[in-house]
């Protein structure tokens, strides 16, 4: 009985300690970058540009980069890997095959991103000639997307009963119109949440965006797709250690970070509350 | 001599190598109750379930011999199954509205088949009352079908199938899942919707098969063993099998 206790105390102390270890770096993360970010937040600093070499001034541009940057991944991603999903779930047949193309897919998740930069340079900026441009790394960060919103959205389809799509096909339905009305505003808030989540991982990346068309500094935005852009992530990187005047600098990079992980903070509890409301629905 | 309405003949079905139907042919009478009932993995929901075509979208289904909606060739590739379904309805063994109103769970299937928009809400009412929910549901027509009780759902997902007018009601156990006041409001209704439409029923309940039938298919391992009138089925049974199955010996 004294060993049993004993057991039981020294597992509940393991477990408890690591969440707490856990819990606690994250803490500190964010202790330290809001501590020192929230004194350069100001309207002006999210809506000017950067002046005197990037000592002084705003974000603006690399927060318009960056949305700018979103939006043509979520163009390009959203429709391809949905309608893959949906393919791959209601369509295929199980064979072979499909089974191939899923864990191709699967596997294409776990790829660096780096590698998804090289590949971007090879086929968007040269093969397809669009340049160095928002076009090109928007791209690049799709095909870096595609693979998540694919397995997030068949997972999310996955779970709509099949009761539910024979209700519709026995009413003379055809499979169509089942998915378009029935499967799909069923499984929309699964879809939404991966693709939530998907985005704003993909607007933190670095690695995809540095061969494509990131820039350090550009002195106007136009509504070209072909230019090239700032962004959050890059200029964090580039005033934490690509700058002359690092340590003059240094209140503006705990800035941007602060801008960054409100952003990415924000499009996550997006997905968590449409997790939440579609929970408490079922 | 009864009108036969929907008939299958030497129907073979296949799940990859394995057998489930075996040679079965059976003739439903027009405007009657047609019970089948066996023990469980007979192939009854199957059997069932090929007269609609709901095998079409499992691709290890096999499909051999011939099944008649009076002379209409139900496989063959000339009819549409979206008509054919429009045509023979289907009640599930657990209810399964639409994710949608209770209106618009009898307004889907209308307006894909283009009724007129002004008929629409007589249709609904009609088919409410004629599947004994109009009084239940009449003032909250736009609340979410989910929110209604197990019973409720299932006479909605009934009334959903008679508002199309088909000539056949297949039923697949549609009182398995249901509390005994829902079931006995569920037999009332098909006992009255039989004088309008052909219903095929599987169920595992024997008193039920007794109540509501006026015919009796007794399947084993995949084959019809004995057919005949629910009162010789369960008074008379020619079958030792049949007899031991009624009897409770097997099941």
């Amino acid at each position: 009985m004294e060993r049993k206790h004993f057991v039981n105390s020294f597992f509940w102390f393991i477990l408890g300690g690591s969440t707490l270890i856990v819990v606690s770096f994250l803490g500190i993360i964010l202790w330290d970058i809001f501590s020192k970010g929230f004194s350069s937040l100001s309207w002006a600093f999210i809506s000017s540009f950067p002046r005197d070499g990037m000592t002084q001034g705003g974000i603006l541009p690399a927060i318009i980069g960056t949305v700018l940057l979103t939006l043509i991944t979520t163009l390009f991603s959203v429709p391809f890997g949905v309608a893959c999903a949906i393919y791959l779930n209601e369509y295929a047949k199980p064979t072979l095959l499909t089974n191939i193309i899923r864990a191709s897919i699967r596997n294409l998740a776990g790829v660096p991103s780096i590698i998804y930069g090289l590949f971007g340079l090879a086929l968007f900026v040269q093969a397809l000639d669009f340049g160095t441009s928002v076009l090109s790394a928007g791209l690049t960060l799709g095909l870096l997307s595609l693979p998540y919103i694919i397995t997030t959205t068949e997972e999310a389809l996955k779970r709509i009963p099949n009761s539910l799509r024979e209700a519709a096909l026995a009413l003379g339905v055809t499979q169509f119109e089942t998915i378009k009305d029935v499967v799909l505003p069923k499984a929309l808030p699964g879809i939404l949440t991966g693709v939530i989540l998907t985005l704003s991982r993909a607007a933190g990346e670095t690695a995809p965006i540095l061969f494509t068309g990131v820039a350090f500094f550009i002195n106007g935005i136009s509504a070209s797709p072909y230019q090239e852009f700032m962004a959050l992530p890059y200029h964090l990187y580039m005033l934490s250690t690509q700058h002359n005047e690092i340590e003059q600098v240094r209140p503006l990079a705990y800035g941007t970070a602060t801008v960054l992980i409100l952003v990415v903070f924000s499009l996550n509890s997006m997905a968590f509350y449409l997790r939440f409301k579609n929970r408490t629905q079922d | 001599m009864e009108e036969i309405k929907l008939r299958a003949e030497n129907l073979n079905l296949y799940f990859g190598k394995k057998q489930i139907l075996k040679n079965v042919s059976i003739a439903f009478p027009k405007n009657q109750v047609t019970a089948l009932i066996g023990p469980s993995g007979c192939g009854k929901s199957t059997l069932l379930r090929s007269f609609n075509r709901m095998h079409d979208l499992s691709p290890d289904a096999k499909i051999e011999g011939k099944l008649f909606l009076e002379n209409l060739d139900l496989y063959d590739k000339k009819n549409s199954v979206t008509d054919i379904r429009k045509r023979i309805g289907m009640v599930f063994q657990k209810p399964n509205p639409l994710p949608k109103s209770i209106f618009e769970n009898l307004s889907y299937a209308l307006n894909i088949h283009n009724y007129p928009k002004h008929s629409i809400p007589n249709l609904i009412e009609a088919a409410l009352k004629e599947s004994f929910l109009w009084d239940e549901v009449k003032d909250e027509l736009k609340k979410p079908a989910v929110k209604l009780s197990g019973g409720q759902q299932q006479r909605l997902c009934i009334a959903r199938t008679v508002v199309l007018r088909p000539e056949v009601i297949l039923m697949d156990e549609p009182c398995s899942a249901l509390d005994p006041l829902s079931t006995k409001k569920i037999e009332e209704l098909i006992e009255k919707l039989k004088e309008n439409f052909t219903i095929v029923i599987v169920t595992h309940n024997m008193q039920q098969a007794q109540r509501i039938s006026n015919k009796v298919a007794f399947m084993y391992l995949g084959e019809i063993i004995e057919f005949d009138t629910c009162d010789t089925i369960f008074k008379n049974p020619k079958n030792e099998l049949t007899q031991r199955y009624i009897g409770g010996h097997f099941g």
